[in-house]
């Protein structure tokens, strides 16, 4: 069962050979590190840059301009910052060129915290991807959502980002990708560089198999009744977590994995809301103009009359960064006896 | 406002001397000059259907710009911005560019004062016009941007944009896709000399250069001595922006733009060493500004050196054109640009509903209302 690093890899491999990705790049992305998550160890269209976000978005700009696929990585998303105008360009290329050009290219980025990253390597970017128009914005919370998602992003033909929780990176999940052996550890042996020199060492593929998650598209993880949680990235372990425990404690919980930001899936939101009467929106972005924040507002005006209690959005609070120890961190970002709260709260509320 | 052609009206007859006079040069601009002393003669060692073709393409920008300057005046566009005093740079630039669509051709990121290199690539006046007027048939935009913010898939010509210097950090990356195809195609960039400030020359810089991996770019730099409001020494310490290309190993030129024949055999000399060695050049080209930084600074004519009137003179001293002949050339034009705005009055603006066109790829809705 592959972890998520190890299925981001597979997927960017299957695109080298099917979609006909031409570049994997950013910092450190090429041999011998292969990324410093290891997400692009073996790959052979990777390749490693110079230590510049900026000529990174525009390097895939211009590889995309040129119609080629490309896939591009900073390193961490605390570092995108200083790209944020070349990613307005990015999503405003088609439009303001008035359909002329389109930009058929993925930047891919660690997220979240999770990692005792300190401040420079927990930030979220969520919040921010949403307030890019023009791109699309995924966040896959297991491997075989990681796979299917980054099928979908390289044969997507607009500019799409593809958040990748850094805690999630060692997270195996419990689906096979198709074609994946089911051994771990025949699998490591076959993809996972070894450790020292490295310079005859060659990947064994696997034969991985097309195997796409439509952008766009959420799925509950938990089916339930009483309250309906919207969460993506690391978080939805967590709320799966709480909506467990929750459930033996006599509540039956739903939780929805929205997997795609924009565009997002407002029908599987919409029908679980409607029905359980009782909504609860988990990301650990800052909380003040959190895209939890336009769901919940979206909720108050369109199921306003189905509502039994306030819509709740649980975030990062809204602090310059995130403290590294672990009581600091733990009280920055949602974690799971925080979600627990937050939904019984909700679920006691008598409206 | 006063017509530009002055060296053909016999009432006013010194436009030359009169320039030389007025000229404020920068060092830079003085230096350069110093190397266009090997033309001799009347510096027109070029065949004369190609001088004669170039004085044609400046004097059709030359009153395009013209035109849409008068355009804005009439209050009939938000905005103005170009690049008239750059013809004689920008015609030559787009006439040896390698004209066509996908990476076995030239890519071309410039930036909002090209319209000469636009003219010389073949747009229609009544494009320029479209897109300045903010018409529904403005097909760079459709009615989205300001002027000379042009977008030609068919010709490279990747969408202009407003913040200064990206294309540069943008053109490495067709150029990386030019590079792995082995043809001959090649990226051009340009920018003015205040835009050299922002990192994303560097970058350029760095990524064009990176050795095994050399970029087939040519990187220019057209240097009008300003950047709106700031003059070149206030902004620089090197003594060329292109004397920067030299800790990157670039092989590095620093052109009179105002000189047409000047800047054709320059830039046809830069074009076959990158078609040939697959490596970059970094082009610095002396330029003039005429009517200042955008409509913002007023639109006065400034008493810089005007390349299209020593061209026209020049051509007109040595016999390989008459007065009457340049006459009827900006009259044409003249017509033409008249006629196009006449027309492009009576075309519809951008319909309200056409905000959520292209947001994304075959109009995807983008709309999160309707998701």
């Amino acid at each position: 069962m592959a972890n998520m690093a190890q299925a981001i890899r597979m997927a960017l491999h299957y695109c080298e050979d099917h979609y006909a990705l031409q570049d994997v790049f950013g910092e450190d992305v090429g041999a011998p590190l292969g990324g410093v998550f290891t997400a692009t160890q073996g790959l052979k269209t990777a390749w490693n840059s110079p230590l510049d976000e900026r000529g990174i978005v525009g390097m895939a700009i211009g590889i995309g301009l040129a119609g080629d696929r490309c896939v591009a990585e900073i390193q961490f998303v605390d570092y995108i910052f200083n790209t944020i105008d070349l990613l307005k360009i990015a999503g405003n290329t088609h439009w303001v060129s008035n359909g002329n050009y389109s930009l058929p290219i993925v930047l891919m980025t660690p997220v979240g915290a999770g990692i005792r990253g300190s401040i420079y390597h927990s930030h979220s970017f969520d919040a921010w991807a949403t307030r890019l128009p023009g791109w699309k914005v995924v966040m896959p919370s297991n491997p075989l959502d990681a796979y299917g998602l980054m099928l979908a992003a390289v044969k997507d033909p607009n500019p799409v980002l593809f958040l990748k929780s850094k805690a999630l990176m060692r997270v195996r999940g419990d689906e096979l990708i198709p074609g994946e052996p089911e051994d771990e550890k025949t699998l490591k042996k076959m993809i996972d560089a070894p450790i020292g020199d490295r310079t005859g060492w060659n990947p064994q593929w696997p034969d991985v198999e097309e195997y796409v998650v439509p952008i766009g598209k959420a799925k509950v993880t938990r089916p339930g009744r009483c309250l309906s949680i919207i969460t993506y990235g690391r978080n939805v372990l967590m709320c799966n977590q709480a909506a467990d425990e929750l459930h033996h404690e006599g509540f039956n919980v739903e939780v929805i994995d929205l997997r795609s930001l924009m565009p997002y899936d407002w029908e599987t939101i919409r029908e679980s809301v409607h029905r359980t009467g009782r909504v609860l929106f988990v990301n650990e972005d800052t909380e003040v103009t959190n895209f939890g924040e336009h769901l919940a507002y979206r909720v108050t005006q369109e199921l306003f009359y189905d509502l039994l209690s306030r819509p709740r959005v649980l975030a990062g609070k809204n602090l310059p960064g995130i403290g590294l120890h672990p009581n600091l961190e733990e009280a920055t970002v949602p974690q799971v006896r925080h979600i627990k709260e937050a939904a019984l709260e909700i679920i006691n509320e008598v409206p | 406002m006063a017509r530009m052609n002055i060296a053909r009206n016999k009432s006013t007859k010194k436009p030359l001397a009169r320039n030389k006079s007025a000229v404020q040069k920068s060092e830079n601009q003085k230096a350069a000059d110093g190397k266009k002393a090997r033309a001799g003669g009347w510096g027109l060692e070029l065949p004369k259907e190609l001088l004669l073709e170039m004085h044609r393409l400046m004097v059709k920008s030359r009153v395009l710009e013209e035109r849409l300057i008068k355009i804005y005046k009439a209050g009939e566009a938000y905005f103005w911005i170009g690049g008239p005093g750059e013809e004689a740079f920008g015609v030559p630039l787009g006439l040896l560019t390698k004209k066509g669509q996908g990476p076995e051709y030239d890519y071309l990121h410039l930036h909002y004062r090209c319209s000469p290199t636009m003219v010389a690539l073949g747009m229609p006046m009544i494009d320029a016009i479209r897109l300045i007027m903010n018409r529904a048939t403005d097909r760079c935009t459709g009615g989205r941007n300001f002027a000379n913010h042009y977008c030609f898939p068919e010709w490279n010509v990747v969408p202009v944009s407003s913040p200064i210097e990206v294309q540069y950090t943008i053109a490495i990356g067709t150029a990386w896709a030019q590079r792995r195809r082995n043809g001959d195609s090649i990226t051009i960039v340009s920018g003015g000399d205040a835009g050299t400030a922002e990192g994303d020359f560097a970058s350029c810089l760095v990524w064009a250069s990176r050795k095994g991996s050399e970029l087939p770019m040519l990187i220019t730099v057209q240097n009008n001595g300003w950047g709106i409001s700031t003059p070149f020494q206030g902004q620089h310490g090197e003594t060329h922006v292109a004397d920067r290309g030299k800790a990157f190993n670039l092989k590095t030129m620093v052109i009179n733009g105002n000189d047409p024949v000047e800047s054709y055999v320059k830039i046809q000399e830069a074009m076959e060493y990158i078609r040939r060695e697959r490596k970059p050049i970094l082009m610095e080209t002396m330029v003039s500004r005429l009517y200042g930084h955008s409509s913002a600074d007023g639109l006065n004519r400034r008493p810089e050196e005007d390349c299209l009137e020593l061209f026209e003179q020049k051509l007109i001293k040595s016999g390989l054109l008459t007065d009457s002949k340049a006459k009827a050339i900006w009259d044409e034009y003249e017509k033409e640009a008249r006629e196009a705005q006449e027309q492009v009055r009576q075309e519809p603006p951008p319909s309200e509903e056409s905000i959520w066109d292209h947001m994304f790829v075959d109009n995807e809705n983008g709309d999160w209302r309707k998701f």
